[in-house]
């Protein structure tokens, strides 16, 4: 297990790399320059370049670049908050993201796991179409479009919920993000539980342990959700990029004070050096994710510890 | 005949066969397989409901924008914010065209519709806040969404599946690097990749295919490679071998006929994440310019006006949650069939 994990540590690290190598070229191809102004003379601007560094050559600056966001300096934000280091306005803002988006995957999961066990074991007709009919909506539907509806149902006609985020009670009004989010993982994860269950359900062992006389709550628990936890595990990381992409639009739209709303306010005021540094931040975020994911899939699957490879 | 009855060859047995027996040979395998597949699926009746639902649809983009007898983007600023009024229902009390507002002197349910004096012009879903009519832009929209959905994925298909079989038949070196150098790539997140390519192009329809290219055929090569890689050392493929069968005839004759139905399946999951990501870029602010229409910049439309009008939503996301559900039912049933 060292080695493998050796391994994708450094495989890791090597994409964060290249990474930054691509955010840095697209800061030196995007238009426009920070010293535009025509009243200053060719020497106020080569003295200016002097005194940001600019002047060295590109390779000098991006080991410069590297150096300073690895330490985490992420530069200062334009035209949002003026000359405020983005690493405060990230710092303030990112636990409401990672809140937000935690309780999405946990409820969801929680939500999904225990649907696709129910229905995979008392295998109903009236059931199963049910089930199938919510899985489809909870896949098919993006997440802005629950968001809409909860806005305009839970919000405005009946008046349950706040229809935009609200710092004295910050977990009442989080409920319609959390609940517009977590639809969707419900979905995903109720689907792939129900076909692994299904397929356990139907082994030797699961029939052992029904004729020796079980309880069905013990079966269920000890046998079936374990056993069907592994390709949970696997859908998980593809969740967490559908998450991240929809905290965008859902922090717009509830008006959320977290990343995403920051990454779209700097997008929409063309605040670059914001978007780069949250571009970082995010890629960071989910290699991280990706690596931890991987060491849980190692350590409930044996079989890729010995070197095989997660299908 | 009994065991010990021995085989005489005869010279005919070492004649090879001739052309006509190889195309009937070959040509029955293939078609049996398709009809198979094709009864499989026809016979669940869900994917046939999701192919009726996507038929409709294209259709509807078709023609959809012209049977209103309204331009998507003509203007008629006086005629702004009218609520949908239907031929047949307005007789009936519903859909007349009226709708309830909520001012601060409580709620008023006016009709535009009586107010302007229109008697014999119906906007089904409606008008917007410049008069132009909902109807046509809804399929307008779907229209451009489409394509541009459809474009990126078939991009992402001939990229995706060269670049997966590529790695999955040569194996070794070759697919460790095509590999690594996949790790790398897919490792960073779409909504970075897509955002700040959009930040650099200009805003509009082949930025926005570029940007969904870029993320899209990872998973395409992917599917191609595990599906080559189940493939190749099949009997048939070894006996291609064998007979002297180079490469190119063995990776498009052999082997890509046997993975198409993974690969169809594919398509059908990647036009509703197309379709999803153009009305996200649209949400964010980098999607298609003011001006033209797509799913996503009526939805943040829509989205805008929500709590006033509501009707300007709904059609919009009725449409897209309909090609949603269509393309995933398709999808479902294309993998059923396979198995």
């Amino acid at each position: 297990m060292g080695r493998y994990l050796r391994k994708r540590i450094l495989i890791s690290i090597a994409i964060l790399f290249v990474i930054l190598l691509v955010l840095f070229l697209l800061m030196q191809l995007m238009p426009g320059s920070p010293f535009n102004d025509a009243k200053l003379s060719e020497e106020q601007v080569a003295s200016l370049k002097e005194s940001y560094g600019l002047d060295q050559p590109v390779i000098v600056q991006f080991f410069r670049y590297i150096g300073k966001m690895l330490r985490g300096d992420l530069g200062v934000s334009y035209s949002i908050s003026p000359n405020t280091p983005i690493t405060t306005l990230i710092a303030n803002r990112f636990p409401v993201t990672l809140r937000i988006g935690f309780f999405s995957l946990i409820i969801g999961t929680a939500a999904g796991l225990t649907l696709g066990l129910i229905t995979a074991f008392f295998r109903g007709r009236v059931m199963k179409l049910i089930f199938n009919f919510f899985t489809l909506i909870g896949i098919a539907v993006p997440s802005y479009l629950f968001a809409i509806f909860f806005s305009w149902v839970l919000g405005y006609k009946w008046n349950v919920f706040p229809l935009l985020y609200d710092f004295r009670s910050p977990a009442f009004s989080s409920v319609m993000p959390i609940l517009a989010m977590s639809l969707s993982v419900m979905a995903v994860i109720g689907q792939f539980t129900k076909a692994e269950a299904e397929d356990v359900i139907k082994s030797d062992y699961v029939l052992l342990a029904k004729c020796s006389g079980m309880k069905s709550s013990t079966i269920i628990i000890k046998y079936i959700l374990r056993n069907s936890l592994i390709p949970v595990i696997t859908v998980m990381a593809s969740l967490l990029v559908s998450l991240l992409t929809g905290s965008l639009v859902i922090e717009k739209m509830f008006s959320v004070p977290g990343i995403g709303g920051l990454l779209t306010t700097a997008i929409s005021s063309n605040d670059y050096s914001v978007v780069i540094a949250l571009s970082f931040v995010y890629s960071a975020l989910y290699i991280v994710v990706m690596l931890i994911l991987d060491i849980l899939y190692c350590v409930v699957d044996p079989r890729v510890r010995l070197g095989g490879k997660p299908s | 005949m009994s065991e010990n009855a021995v085989y005489i060859p005869a010279d005919a047995d070492f004649v090879p066969a001739g052309e006509e027996r190889k195309v009937l040979a070959s040509s029955e395998t293939v078609t049996g397989s398709k009809n198979d597949m094709r009864k499989r699926f026809f016979a669940q009746k869900s994917a046939v409901v999701g192919m009726v639902i996507l038929v409709l649809l294209t259709v509807l983009a078709v023609i959809g924008p012209y049977i209103s007898g309204h331009g998507y983007d003509d203007q008629q600023l006086e005629r702004a914010n009218l609520a949908p009024r239907v031929p047949v229902l307005a007789s009936m009390g519903i859909l007349d065209g009226s709708e309830t507002l909520n001012k601060t002197s409580g709620e008023v349910t006016v009709n535009r519709y009586e107010e302007l004096g229109i008697t014999d012009e119906y906007y089904i879903f409606g008008t917007d806040s410049l008069g132009r009519d909902m109807f046509a832009r809804a399929f307008m929209g779907l229209r451009i969404s489409l394509v541009i959905a459809l474009a990126a994925t078939v991009i992402n298909l001939v990229i995706g599946m060269n670049y997966g079989i590529i790695s999955g038949y040569f194996g070794g070196m070759t697919d460790i690097i095509m590999q690594r150098v996949i790790d790398v790539i897919g490792s960073i997140p779409t909504l970075v990749v897509v955002t700040l390519l959009m930040l650099v192009l200009q805003p509009g329809m082949g930025s926005i295919i570029l940007a969904l290219m870029l993320s899209g055929w990872i998973e395409m090569s992917h599917i191609a490679r595990a599906e080559v890689l189940k493939v190749k050392e099949l009997e048939y493929v070894q006996a291609a071998r064998t007979l002297g069968a180079g490469h190119m005839h063995i990776i498009f004759r052999e082997i890509m006929p046997n993975i198409t139905g993974k690969l169809v399946t594919q398509i059908m999951l990647s036009i509703p994440a197309a379709v999803f990501l153009e009305a996200f870029l649209s949400f964010v602010g980098l999607g298609m310019p003011a001006g033209s229409c797509s799913l996503g910049t009526m939805l943040t439309d829509g989205f805008s006006n929500v709590l006033l009008h509501s009707y300007k939503l709904l059609p919009t996301a009725a449409l897209m949650v309909l090609l949603m559900i269509g393309c995933h039912l398709v999808a479902e049933g294309l993998k059923k069939a396979a198995e």
